[in-house]
C-alpha cells in the first residue's frame, strides 16, 4: 500500500516537472486579447466575414488584417464591444442592412404548374425546370434559406413563401448566398417601402404567374419621389438611397408594394404574420 | 465471343411488348416545328436565319458554334414565324427556330442526292456526318464527329454499335435495326472507315429476338462485323458497362472511351450517319417511341425534329384522362414534363406516358445504410454516402466520393427500400460541384 503510493506520488512528481519544463520551453505566444474579442464577438460561426468561424474573425482582428467591425452579424454593439478591448475607438459602421424576400407570390396567389415529388430543398427543386411554381422566379417555400439561418430569423409561411425577422436578422447574408432563386436582398432596416417581386417576365405573363406580381406599369415611378423607383427589365425596382413616402404602397394596383417597419418587434412580426392569415410581409 | 458481367445492375420490368410489335409509322407534317438551336452536348448552334425567312428542307439554320458543337437544319420546307425562347424537354427554356411548314415538304438544293461512298476517305466522311449535324442518338447528343476525332496517339481498334437498348418501355432502336438492318451496318462501316477499325461489334440485348436475327442476317458477307447477343441486365446499353462487357476493358475514372481504343455509337447515329454521307440527307427526324399505359395508341413514329410533344401524343390517339406523369426517355433516366409544350430532339428516343395508378408519391426516408445500391451502382460508388453527404450540404466529401462518375442510371433509386430521390441528390451534388469549380476557374 505504502509502496504504491510512494511510487505513485514519485511519478506524479516525475511527470509534473517534465510537463512545467514542457510548459516553459515549448510556449506558444498568443494575445490574451483573441480570447476576450472573441467572447465578445456573436459566437454564431456563421461565416458571414469571410473566415470559418468566430475565433478566425477574432484572430484577424487582433492582428489587425480586419477592420474593427468587421463582423456583419454583430452590428454596431459588438463592434464598440470589440473596439474597447482593442483600445481604439469606432465610429460606427454603415447603415444597419438585413435580408429581405422580394416575393409576394405564396401558393394561394401564385399556385404550381407541377407536382414536384423530390428532394425537399430549394437548390434541388430548382434544378427541375426551376422549379415548381407557375412564376419562374417566385420563392420555391421548401426552406433551404429558413434552415441555414444561424440566428433563426427566418420562418416560412404555411403559402409556402419565406419570410424574414426584422429584429433577429443580423445581416450576415447566408440567405442571400443559399437562394437558388436570388431573390433575396439586403435592404437597408431603416426604408420601410418595398416591392415584393423578382419577376423580370413582361407584365401580361407575370400577371397570368402570380396575381401579386409586378406588371412594371409604372405608375409606382411616377408617384415616388424622383429617382426613388426605377423599371429594369419589365421589373420595377427599388433604389434605398431615397426614402419612399408609405403612400406609394396604395398605389400600386397589384398590391406588389408594401410597408414593413424597422421596429417591429419579434412577437409582433410573428402576429403580424398572424393576423394576416398567414400572408405577412 | 468472351463476354464480361458488369457490377451491379437491376432487372426492371421492361414493358416494351406495348410498342416493339408496331411497325413505324411517318408522321404527317404537324402545323408547327419547334427547333431548338442548342440540339447536341456541348456549345449550341449560331442561328443563320431570321424571322421570316423561307427555308426549305434540309437547309442549315444554325450553325456549329464551335469544336464540340452541330449544325441545325430545318427539318421541313415553310417560313421561320418566329426566333425565341420556348420551353424546352430538358428544363430550362431555350432559343428555338419556330418554322410553319409550307406542306410542300421540298428538299434544298445538294439535299436528297445520292453519292457513291466508294471513293471517300476518312477525312471526307468526318466532315459529312458534321455536316449532316449527327449527334448521339441514344439519348446524350455528343456531336458524333468529336467522337470520330480521337487526339493524335490514340488509337482506336473497336467499334461497338449499341443495340441494347436497356431502358424499359422504349423501341425505337429495336424497330431501326428490324426495318433497316442494311443502312445501320452501312452506316456502322463508314463510321469504321472514319477511324481506320476493322472490328465492328453490334450489340444487341437477347429480348430482342427479331432484331438480333436481322442484324445477323444482314451482316452476311461483311468481315469483321459480329452481331453480339447481350444478357438482358440494365444498364446494359451505358457506353462503359456495355465496353466492359464485351471487351473487359474499363474506362477510366474521369476519362473517355477512347483513351482505351474503343468507340460506341448508337444504331440511330449509324443509321444517321449513313442519310448524311450516302444520300446528303441532314438529321431532321427520328424514329421516337411514344407508349405507356397512359397513350391510346402506343407505337413507333418517325417524326421530324422539333414536333411538339402535344402533336406526337395526338397523333398517338391521345392520352387517357388519369394519365399522371409523361416522360421524356425512359422512365429510368428520363425527365417528367410539366407540359406537353416541349418539342422533340435529336436525342429524344421517346415519350412514356404513365396512367394515375402507376405513379406513386413518395417523400424519401432516412438512409437505413442497407447498402442494397452499393450492389446496384455499376459504377461502383457509394450512392448510400454520397446522397447522405449532400443533404448535408457537404459535396467536398460527395466529390471525395466520386460522385463525379456517376452516371445517373437511377439503379440506387430503384433498389433503395426508403424510397430516397438517390438520382436527384447525385444531381445536385454535380451541379454544385460543377459550379464551384467553375467559380474557383
Amino acid at each position: 500500500m505504502l509502496t504504491a503510493v510512494i511510487a505513485l506520488g514519485a511519478l506524479a512528481l516525475v511527470a509534473a516537472f517534465g510537463l512545467a519544463v514542457a510548459a516553459r520551453a515549448f510556449a506558444v505566444e498568443t494575445d490574451p486579447r483573441i480570447e476576450l474579442v472573441e467572447a465578445a464577438l456573436p459566437g454564431a460561426n456563421c461565416g458571414a466575414c469571410g473566415y470559418p468561424g468566430c475565433s478566425g474573425l477574432a484572430k484577424a482582428i487582433v492582428e489587425g488584417k480586419v477592420e474593427i467591425g468587421a463582423c456583419p452579424a454583430g452590428g454596431d454593439g459588438v463592434a464598440e464591444a470589440v473596439s474597447k478591448i482593442m483600445g481604439v475607438s469606432y465610429r460606427g459602421g454603415g447603415e444597419r442592412m438585413v435580408a429581405m424576400v422580394l416575393c409576394g407570390g405564396s401558393d394561394q396567389v401564385a399556385g404550381k404548374r407541377f407536382l414536384y415529388n423530390g428532394v425537399r430543398d430549394c437548390s434541388s427543386a430548382a434544378l427541375i425546370f426551376g422549379g415548381d411554381k407557375n412564376c419562374r422566379y417566385g420563392c420555391l417555400g421548401l426552406g433551404t434559406c429558413v434552415g441555414i439561418c444561424p440566428f433563426g430569423a427566418m420562418i416560412m409561411l404555411p403559402g409556402g413563401l419565406a419570410r424574414v425577422d426584422p429584429v433577429k436578422c443580423t445581416g450576415c447574408g447566408k440567405c442571400v448566398d443559399a437562394c437558388p432563386k436570388k431573390i433575396i436582398k439586403m435592404v437597408p432596416a431603416r426604408r420601410a417601402v418595398h416591392i415584393l417581386c423578382s419577376s423580370h417576365d413582361k407584365g401580361a405573363v407575370a400577371k397570368k404567374a402570380c396575381a401579386k406580381a409586378c406588371i412594371a406599369c409604372g405608375k409606382c415611378v411616377k408617384t415616388a419621389p424622383q429617382g426613388a423607383i426605377k423599371i429594369e427589365d419589365f421589373l420595377a425596382v427599388v433604389n434605398y438611397d431615397v426614402e419612399i413616402p408609405e403612400e406609394t404602397a396604395g398605389e400600386c394596383p397589384m398590391n406588389t408594394i408594401v410597408v414593413r417597419k424597422e421596429g417591429t418587434s419579434d412577437t409582433g412580426f410573428l402576429d403580424s404574420v398572424a393576423a394576416a392569415g398567414g400572408d405577412a410581409i | 465471343m468472351k463476354k464480361w458481367r458488369f457490377f451491379g445492375g437491376i432487372h426492371p420490368a421492361y414493358n416494351k411488348d406495348m410498342a416493339c410489335s408496331q411497325a413505324t409509322v411517318e408522321m404527317p407534317l404537324p402545323r408547327e416545328l419547334v427547333v431548338y438551336l442548342s440540339q447536341n452536348l456541348g456549345a449550341p448552334s449560331k442561328p443563320v436565319v431570321k424571322k421570316g425567312d423561307t427555308v426549305k428542307k434540309g437547309q442549315l439554320i444554325g450553325e456549329a458554334g464551335g469544336f464540340v458543337s452541330t449544325p441545325v437544319h430545318a427539318p421541313a420546307s415553310g417560313v421561320i414565324t418566329a426566333l425565341e425562347k420556348r420551353p424546352s424537354p430538358l428544363g430550362d427554356d431555350m432559343t428555338a427556330a419556330v418554322i410553319e411548314p409550307d406542306g410542300l415538304d421540298e428538299w434544298a438544293e445538294g439535299c436528297n442526292v445520292e453519292r457513291s461512298c466508294e471513293g471517300l476517305d476518312a477525312g471526307r466522311i468526318k466532315n459529312l456526318i458534321h455536316d449532316g449535324g449527327v449527334v448521339g442518338m441514344g439519348g446524350a447528343t455528343f456531336p458524333t464527329h468529336v467522337k470520330l476525332s480521337p487526339p493524335e496517339g490514340k488509337k482506336i481498334d473497336l467499334l461497338i454499335i449499341n443495340g441494347a437498348e436497356c431502358e424499359p418501355y422504349l423501341t425505337a432502336d429495336h424497330r431501326l435495326m428490324l426495318e433497316r438492318p442494311a443502312d445501320v451496318l452501312e452506316g456502322a462501316s463508314l463510321i469504321a472507315k472514319a477511324i481506320g477499325v476493322t472490328e465492328v461489334v453490334v450489340a444487341v440485348e437477347k429480348n430482342k429476338p427479331d432484331a438480333i436475327a436481322a442484324m445477323k442476317e444482314s451482316i452476311k458477307g461483311r468481315g469483321g462485323f459480329s452481331v453480339v447477343p447481350m444478357d438482358v441486365i440494365y444498364p446494359q446499353g451505358a457506353e462503359k458497362q456495355l465496353i466492359y462487357a464485351l471487351s473487359g476493358r474499363k474506362v477510366p475514372a474521369g476519362g473517355l472511351p477512347m483513351d482505351i481504343g474503343v468507340l460506341v455509337q448508337n444504331v440511330g447515329t449509324a443509321a444517321a450517319s449513313f442519310d448524311a454521307v450516302r444520300f446528303n440527307r441532314p438529321l431532321i427526324r427520328r424514329i421516337v417511341t411514344v407508349t405507356g399505359r397512359g397513350v391510346r395508341k402506343p407505337g413507333n413514329v418517325m417524326a421530324r425534329i422539333g414536333t411538339r410533344f402535344a402533336d406526337l401524343v395526338e397523333f398517338c390517339g391521345g392520352y387517357y384522362e388519369d394519365t399522371g406523369k409523361i416522360i421524356n426517355g425512359g422512365p429510368m433516366m428520363g425527365i417528367a414534363q410539366p407540359s406537353l409544350e416541349a418539342a422533340l430532339m435529336k436525342g429524344t428516343s421517346g415519350l412514356v406516358l404513365l396512367r394515375g395508378g402507376e405513379v406513386g408519391q413518395y417523400v424519401g426516408d432516412p438512409c437505413i445504410r442497407c447498402g442494397r445500391c452499393l450492389e446496384a451502382c455499376p459504377m461502383h460508388l457509394n450512392p448510400s454516402a454520397i446522397s447522405i453527404f449532400t443533404e448535408r450540404m457537404r459535396f467536398e466529401d460527395a466529390a471525395q466520393f466520386n460522385v463525379m462518375d456517376c452516371i445517373e442510371c437511377g439503379c440506387c433509386a430503384y433498389v433503395c427500400p426508403s424510397r430516397r430521390p438517390m438520382v436527384h441528390h447525385m444531381r445536385r451534388a454535380k451541379a454544385e460541384i460543377r459550379g464551384k469549380s467553375k467559380k474557383t476557374g
